[in-house]
């Protein structure tokens, strides 16, 4: 029996009413404006952008705001207004060795040309709350020092240049792309560094640790991690040539990871790769240990059955928004479905006392 | 449009300024620069995105990163030069104004929009530049030697 | 690249591509029915018809074949600024364009694969003169039965015959179109 019912319409609109009113919070308190979440919440507006896969910080920070701080809603908002964008094209390969770095580190080697450059960091605050910023002050300077001229070479040359490193294999294939056309496994590399990118961070960073923790163990060191601005080129048919269309800030994480060697190769270090829309270090790096994990087959590695080897488990459960539509889909209307199951256990009990007092008669 | 005689590089350096350009700092660098000139439409000012690509390992195969916001038109003026704008970001007038100094780039406006727009866009973005790589090279390492073992 | 190849495209393009999409659904869920449309101007030898489709169906993720006779430079520079579609060979194409015996071997274009009958070929084949004489249509979204004058029979009736597979057909002339999907039926007279 299906039985179609009306009614909600009401409800669900006092329900909006009541959402966008909780939204605003204490009208006796300041209302947030979007530039003061795009600059002050960046970090938040750098996620969005990631994982919705979208770079313009105006929006993220609409979608924030309009999502009450929820990330993963705010992501979803900007997934759902991703697609109602025409597709102008797409960029040259982001040049990242031409990046202008606000932070450049490397854990491999102490003296790498370029130094390290810590940039605005997290590391090396004591993680205590600090209660000046509960009251507002002047608005902090930082330090100058005298700016480098000279370009930031990548760490992984170094060890490329004496063959220790298994090497990148230049291409200029047109890369497939998972929002045009279904995922199909077993996806190939460009596939699956698309999915990490926009997979969400605390999945990712599950799976990297897992690693860590010995699922899959590869042996990670950050080579180097850089974060800055780098300008994005395309071109342009009725011009005929390229122009900088703008530019965007990206984490780029490359991992040093120890290889003991196959039959077909000597022992060499390998790599993983990260690269993330924003100040994201957290999810490049966790992006990198994937990505190293997920590419046993390609370097004879041995499968250990590790979750984070597997990329169709990987790569099917790392989206949020895929994740967060099926799961709260369940806690809307089944009534039908469920009085279905009721029926049927009810007809299971039936069933079974019946035969029970058959078995006592 | 003759993409020969204004040099297709110094054309590149310029629309890239304009398509970095904070639209506000455009907008106000435009307007000072005198009367914006009456034009058609080739394509009315459009939003949509265009797709980023990375490289593995910054140097190897290359992948979709997802996508940014970008607005393009096209327009030609009366005097029959056609601009266009390519701006992130999705601000219409954006691209519009974008449109309008690369068309008067390539007529006899030319040296007074580079001295009024283009030269100052430059500058600006220079300097916000050189800013932020002051800001991090104070927080580079100097690494020095405490003790070294003799042994 | 010239100055007209940046002209002649929809100037209200909201309005204009929906109205032309609609024709173009309609022409597709009614094989065999004729609409105007309008709001294009391209290079010859490109009719109205034909520009108002690849405008509005095609972009830059949509690989398109130019047949001999329509593979001109003016053509290329138009559909650069206005579609952005890649030009490819027949068998990478998604979109082909061009008389039906210029778009000759009929066989050489995709027809879907059986997982994704829809990764295939929608041909736009470009008539001196389109009417409701002729061949008999006959199949879904045709009540009883429709005509259209055909530039042949037999290639649409095999066509139909590998149906999930298979490629659509656009027929256009002047200003008018008119479509033949892979599931109608076709009968000389």
């Amino acid at each position: 029996m299906y039985v179609a019912v009306k009614g909600g319409e009401r409800a669900i609109d006092a329900a909006h009413e009541w959402l966008a009113e909780e939204r605003r919070g204490d009208p006796k308190v300041p209302e947030l404006s979007l530039a003061q979440i795009r600059e002050q919440m960046s970090l938040a507006v750098n996620r969005v952008m990631a994982e919705g896969s979208l770079y313009d910080p105006d929006l993220a920070a609409l979608a924030i705001k309009q999502a009450r701080g929820d990330l993963i809603e705010a992501i979803f908002l900007i997934r759902a207004y991703r697609t109602t964008l025409p597709r102008i094209g797409h960029s040259r390969p982001v040049e990242t060795s031409d990046m202008r770095c606000d932070r450049r580190i490397s854990a491999t080697f102490k003296d790498a040309p370029g130094g390290q450059v810590l940039g605005p960091t997290f590391d090396y605050t004591h993680r205590l709350l600090d209660f000046e910023l509960a009251a507002e002050g002047a608005a902090p300077v930082a330090q100058t020092g005298e700016p480098q001229q000279a370009s930031t070479p990548r760490i992984t040359d170094f060890l490329n240049r004496d063959g220790l490193i298994q090497d990148e294999a230049h291409g200029d294939a047109t890369p497939p792309d998972m929002t045009r056309q279904p995922m199909e496994y077993p996806a190939d590399r460009p596939l699956r560094l698309q999915a990490l990118t926009r997979g969400d961070e605390g999945f990712v960073l599950g799976m990297a640790y897992s690693t860590q923790r010995g699922y899959g163990r590869n042996h990670p060191f950050v080579g180097e991690l850089r974060i800055g601005a780098v300008e994005v080129e395309m071109e342009i048919p009725e011009l005929g040539f390229d122009i900088c269309i703008g530019e965007v800030t990206l984490t780029e994480c490359e991992t040093v990871n120890q290889f003991m060697g196959s039959k077909t190769e000597p022992a060499q270090f390998t790599r993983g790769y990260g690269l993330v829309f924003g100040q994201t270090e957290r999810k490049a790096i966790s992006m990198a240990l994937v990505d190293r994990a997920l590419r046993w087959q390609e370097l004879g590695e041995e499968n250990v059955g590790a979750p984070a080897q597997d990329e169709e488990f990987v790569l099917a459960h790392s989206d949020n928004i895929q994740a967060t539509g099926f799961l709260e889909h369940i806690k809307l209307p089944h009534y039908v479905d469920f009085q279905s199951e009721l029926e049927l256990v009810r007809k299971m009990r039936r069933g079974a006392q019946g035969s029970m007092k058959e078995a006592a008669e | 449009m003759n993409v020969t005689e204004v040099g297709i590089e110094a054309r590149q350096r310029w629309m890239g300024l304009l398509a970095r350009a904070p639209s506000a700092r455009l907008a106000a660098l435009f307007e000072a620069a005198g009367e914006a000139p009456a034009h058609d439409w080739l394509r009315v000012p459009e939003t949509g995105g265009v797709m980023l690509r990375g490289r593995a390992g910054g140097t190897g195969a290359a992948f979709n990163m997802g996508e940014m916001t970008v607005t393009r038109c096209a327009l030609r003026l009366e005097s029959g030069e056609v601009g266009h704008g390519y701006v992130q970001g999705r601000d219409k007038a954006h691209a519009e104004r974008a449109a309008l100094v690369d068309a008067l780039m390539q007529g006899p406006r030319a040296s007074a929009m580079r001295a009024a727009v283009i030269e100052p866009l430059a500058e600006a973005e220079a300097a916000s530049r050189r800013e932020r790589a002051a800001k991090a090279a104070a927080t580079k390492v100097e690494f020095f030697t405490m003790v070294r073992g003799e042994d | 690249m010239r100055d007209d190849a940046l002209s002649g495209g929809f100037a209200d393009t909201p309005v204009e591509a929906a109205r032309a999409f609609r024709a173009a659904l309609e022409a597709m869920a009614r094989p065999g029915s004729i609409h105007a449309v309008s709001g294009a101007a391209a290079p010859e030898p490109l009719s109205v018809a034909a520009a108002v489709l690849l405008l509005t169906l095609c972009d830059r993720e949509t690989p398109l074949y130019l047949a001999p006779g329509h593979d001109t430079e003016a053509l290329r520079n138009w559909l650069a600024f206005h579609v952005g579609a890649p030009l490819v060979g027949p068998r990478e194409a998604m979109f082909a364009i061009g008389g039906w015996d210029a778009l000759a071997p009929h066989d050489a274009y995709a027809i879907g694969t059986a997982e994704y009958p829809d990764r295939s070929v929608t041909l736009i084949v470009e008539r001196t003169e389109l009417s409701n004489a002729g061949t008999r249509l006959t199949g879904p979204g045709i009540e009883t039965e429709a005509h259209l004058s055909l530039p042949e029979t037999e290639a649409f009736q095999r066509n139909a015959r590998r149906f999930p597979l298979g490629w659509d057909c656009y027929f256009t002339c002047g200003d008018r179109l008119a479509a033949l999907p892979r599931t109608t039926r076709t009968e000389a007279l």
